[in-house]
């Protein structure tokens, strides 16, 4: 088990070294981040003052080395535009995106396995049906319409719920929905053809064949083997939903980490959008590898060797 | 089926003589069979059809230029179902902001829409299939080294890193396409990955390689034919991931730019207008949802025909 | 209290298919008492192990089951409900399947999936279950029993996984125990250790035991009673020392010259083989369904329903149209 962990962490410590380069070298894409930051109007004197405040002029590699050395730190630099330290701005928006993510994953969670369980259990039934239409539907709504249909109604017809920028909970629903429900489809299948599985396997018929109670066959026997797919799946999804939460929140106003991505993309603030796109992409490494020791948990063929 | 005379010579309930075997329908015809037997087939078929059929004719579709037509007192005319005295025949889906006709936007965008989820696919699909065979066969180190770039690239953000970047570089269609097609291939090379290796372990493989095949005339004569259905229904999935990728990147402003009639640009500019003209949002976005939905059965469909035993 | 644990009448399963309704078992009868093993015998696919899934109550999908009488311990199974199913199940009657390798759940200790059953039947203690667990898989040979309650099933062999599905099998002493060709899987010299395993286990608590093979090794070995299926239908059952001694349906005494006997067959002499196929058994199948492999295939045989005789001795009956003797007489020439 800990040679497991061991490889896990070491996999994930070369990747989060690898999307560092990636996330440093972006700034390099347009040719010279310096021209960038200053803007069009800017004059030759500005622009080599930035190069000289941010250290654009030295080697490529020391800035690198320079910038990672910091990052490690939990320096992340100084916004252009915000004048203000990176690290403060990002852990001040964070919470609002984490809670928003948490919210959305949770709520494909709850949606998506009960159905996908159900469906499994009926097979061409009603439920499985509408569980498929489901998914259908859902795979192919685009979620900034489905979010704006969702304000359209529930917010500016029904009055139901806040639109934007509200900080309390009912503020929370509907981009929680608008973010979650692109994930059920896949969650929904995933769990619906596990279960199939693990249904027709022969443990499930000795499980049977010992007189448990149907439930317990279900659910000690039958979910816990098939849900450690779903568990890469879903971890894998609240991942994407962290940058796919750019496109939500900028609906919603919502004063979180993407909304954040949004504003610095539009200013041209270099420095911030590498440090959002480095934090996003660790974020997506810890819950990846978290994921992988919740599995190695729930499957001892991964834990006992 | 009208068989009368093979049914007189076999005993009724015994195993099927050799004479049924020859009029069973051939592989062909069955797969033919069910293909049309397919309702996801047949409806996301046609309806993917249509939608290519319109984006081909668009021009010859409305007497209007989605660009040019400009006409500021013509603006926001409703739609046909509206059934309001503004309501102008020559404008059946109404007029936007800037008094340009609606049909004809929205016919324009489907060339938008087809183009970029063609091509990004084409791009992603090339990439993806490349790493992820190479894994697949080869194994080994190559196996380890393409698996941490899957890991890799999933771990960067997309819609982020692909805002950055067209942000960074400006932006164009063929932009996003690029962007697009460079960054969606995750799914290409994990399910190529896959499915080589199980084929790359089969005995017709070893066969070909006792025979002393190029590696290269293994991968297109024995492994390829063997993945392909696989490889169609990802495409047609990343096909339509790319499509709202690019709606959600032009709705962000970052995409494609206007005044090109995309999609996810119409709903985005309409966006102001939700409160009291909502059909300017409902329309394109029913159209991209029309679009997604079909690309989606027909993928969904290709799986269930060629893989009859993994439909459920 | 009788000794008479399961009783079987006419039994009947069906399974619906594309082209008509299958017909895997045709009212099948036999009774199995305290302490008795009776193997039922038959190629792949003539219907034993649904028989025994049917049984249970466990079949599969959308096959149904019927008889005349189904009764376990003088209770009628077929009036049970699913509830009162799930009490006897594992408890008055306990399966071993076929499939070590995939019919432990892998997620769970051997000690978990052990303890659960008698957890769930009677009222004990984890500790006691515990206790038993350990008793049981002493008794199926398993060493360092204690140690192996934490283990999964992923570090258990093929054999030591069987073993352990005994072991589970007898948790709560049930009174019939059903083995669904427990040894296909294994390697040959573990089948035998299974085999004399169950066979003593069986005896020593005194249960009912069916016995499901292919190998009429295994038959010749811990059968008390035999039922030859072929089918879907029982077509000789008796005594072990009857129907192996007096074979009288052509079935059986094909089957019986595909082994060869240590210092009957001669070295060298070619061993017997039934040339032809299973009939489909979609829809009804009116005759012998042996009709088409028979070596003495008559008119009569494939018209009309072909019912089960007496041969020679109590107890040992047969479905054919031949007489006994005419059948022995068959046998002979056969031989010479």
């Amino acid at each position: 088990m800990l040679k497991y962990i061991l490889k896990r962490l070491g996999v994930a410590f070369m990747v989060a070294l690898t999307v560092s380069v990636i996330t440093f070298s972006l700034i390099y894409v347009s040719g010279d981040p310096a021209v960038a930051l200053a803007g069009e109007a800017a004059s030759n004197d500005e622009i080599e003052h930035i190069r000289k405040s941010y250290g654009y002029d030295r080697p490529i590699p020391v800035q690198y080395m320079d910038w990672l050395g910091r990052a490690l730190q939990g320096d992340l630099g100084r916004s252009h535009y915000l004048k203000e330290d990176i690290s403060d701005v990002i852990l001040t928006r964070l919470p609002n995106t984490l809670i928003l993510a948490g919210c959305a994953i949770a709520f494909a969670l709850i949606l998506s396995i009960p159905l996908g369980v159900a469906a499994a259990i009926r097979p061409n039934s009603l439920i499985d049906r509408f569980a498929l239409t489901l998914a259908v539907v859902g795979q192919a709504l685009p979620s900034f319409w489905f979010a704006l249909i969702m304000m359209f109604f529930l917010g500016i017809q029904l009055r139901w719920l806040p639109i934007s920028r509200v900080e309390t909970w009912q503020g929370f629903i509907m981009p929680s929905i608008a973010l979650g429900y692109y994930v059920t489809p896949g969650v929904m299948r995933l769990t619906r053809a596990g279960m199939l599985e693990v249904l027709q396997s022969d443990y499930i018929r000795t499980a049977k064949a010992k007189g448990l109670r149907p439930m317990v066959v279900l659910f000690k026997h039958a979910l816990r083997n098939a849900i450690i797919p779903v568990v890469s799946l879903a971890a894998v999804q609240f991942g994407f939903m962290l940058g796919g939460s750019i496109v939500i929140e900028s609906i919603f106003a919502i004063n979180g980490l993407g909304f954040l991505a949004w504003e610095t993309i539009q200013r041209g603030d270099l420095p911030m959008m590498q440090a959002i796109v480095l934090v996003l992409s660790l974020f997506y490494i810890v819950i990846t590898f978290l994921a992988d020791m919740l599995n190695a948990f729930l499957d001892p063929r991964i834990r006992v060797t | 089926m009208a068989r009368p005379e093979t049914q007189s010579i076999t005993p009724s309930g015994a195993a099927p003589s050799a004479a049924d075997k020859i009029l069973e329908p051939s592989p062909g015809s069955q797969m033919r069979r069910r293909i049309f037997g397919h309702y996801g087939i047949m409806i996301g078929g046609t309806v993917l059809a249509a939608i290519f059929l319109i984006a081909i004719f668009a021009p010859l579709l409305t007497p209007f230029d989605p660009i040019l037509d400009q006409d500021l007192a013509q603006k926001l005319k409703p739609p046909f179902w509206h059934d309001s005295p503004k309501y102008d025949p020559a404008h059946p889906l109404g007029t936007d902001l800037q008094g340009r006709d609606y049909l004809t936007r929205l016919v324009h965008g489907a060339r938008i829409s087809l183009l970029i989820g063609f091509s990004a696919m084409l791009i992603s699909g090339v990439i993806g299939t490349a790493l992820g065979v190479a894994a697949g066969y080869f194994g080994g180190r190559v196996d380890m080294v393409v698996n941490f770039i899957i890991t890799t690239r999933l771990s960067m953000p997309v819609v982020l890193v692909a805002l950055a970047v067209v942000s960074l570089i400006g932006s164009s269609l063929w932009i996003v396409i690029w962007v697009l097609g460079l960054l969606i291939w995750d799914r290409f090379a994990v399910v190529m990955r896959s499915t080589t290796m199980q084929v790359r372990n089969l005995d017709y493989v070893a066969a070909a390689q006792a025979c002393g095949c190029s590696t290269l005339r293994i991968i297109m004569t024995e492994i390829m034919p063997n993945v392909v259905n696989h490889l169609i229904v990802v495409a047609t999935l990343e096909m339509a991931h790319a499509i709202l990728l690019e709606a959600a990147l032009s709705f962000l402003g970052l995409g494609v730019q206007p005044p090109a009639p995309s999609w996810g640009l119409m709903i985005s500019e309409a966006k102001g207008m939700m409160f009291f003209d909502p059909w300017l949002i409902g329309v394109p976005g029913a159209a991209l949802f029309a679009l997604i939905l079909a690309i989606n059965l027909l993928g969904d469909g290709v799986r269930d025909v060629t893989a009859p035993e993994n439909r459920n | 209290m009788s000794d008479l644990i399961l009783e079987v009448r006419d039994l009947v399963v069906d399974i619906p298919v594309a082209t008509g309704m299958l017909h895997p078992v045709q009212s099948i009868s036999f009774d199995v008492t305290r302490g008795e093993t009776l193997c039922i015998v038959g190629e792949s696919g003539c219907g034993k192990s649904l028989t025994s899934l049917a049984v249970m109550d466990l079949l599969p999908g959308t096959a149904s089951r019927t008889a005349s009488v189904l009764k376990l311990d003088d209770e009628d199974l077929q009036s049970a409900g699913e509830r009162r199913m799930t009490d006897i199940r594992g408890n008055k009657m306990a399966m071993i399947f076929q499939e070590p390798m995939t019919s432990l759940n892998p997620a769970y200790t051997i000690g978990n999936q052990l303890e659960e059953a008698l957890l769930r039947h009677k009222q004990v203690s984890g500790a006691e279950a515990r206790e038993r667990a350990i008793y049981l898989l002493e008794k199926v040979g398993i060493t360092a029993a204690a140690s192996r309650l934490t283990q999964y099933p992923h570090q258990l062999s093929g054999g030591l996984r069987q073993r352990v599905m005994i072991a589970m099998a007898l948790m709560c002493g049930p009174d019939l125990i059903i083995a669904d060709e427990p040894t296909t899987a294994l390697d040959v010299t573990i089948q035998a250790q299974i085999l004399h395993l169950l066979a003593d286990l069986q005896k020593e608590f005194n249960m009912g035991m069916i016995l499901i093979t292919h190998d009429l090794g295994v038959v010749a070995r811990v059968a008390d009673r035999v039922a030859v299926m072929y089918a879907g239908q029982i077509v000789e059952t008796g005594t072990a020392k009857q129907v192996f001694e007096n074979p009288t349906h052509p079935y059986t005494q094909g089957l019986l010259e595909c082994i060869p006997i240590p210092g009957k067959t001669e070295r060298g002499a070619p061993l017997g083989s039934i040339p032809g196929i299973v009939p489909s058994l979609v829809g009804d199948l009116p005759g012998c369904h042996f009709a088409d492999r028979c070596p003495h295939v008559m008119d009569a045989c494939r018209s009309g329903q072909v019912d089960l005789r007496p041969s020679f001795e109590d107890g040992h009956v047969f479905r054919c149209l031949l007489t006994p003797d005419q059948s022995a007489a068959n046998l002979k020439k056969g031989a010479a």
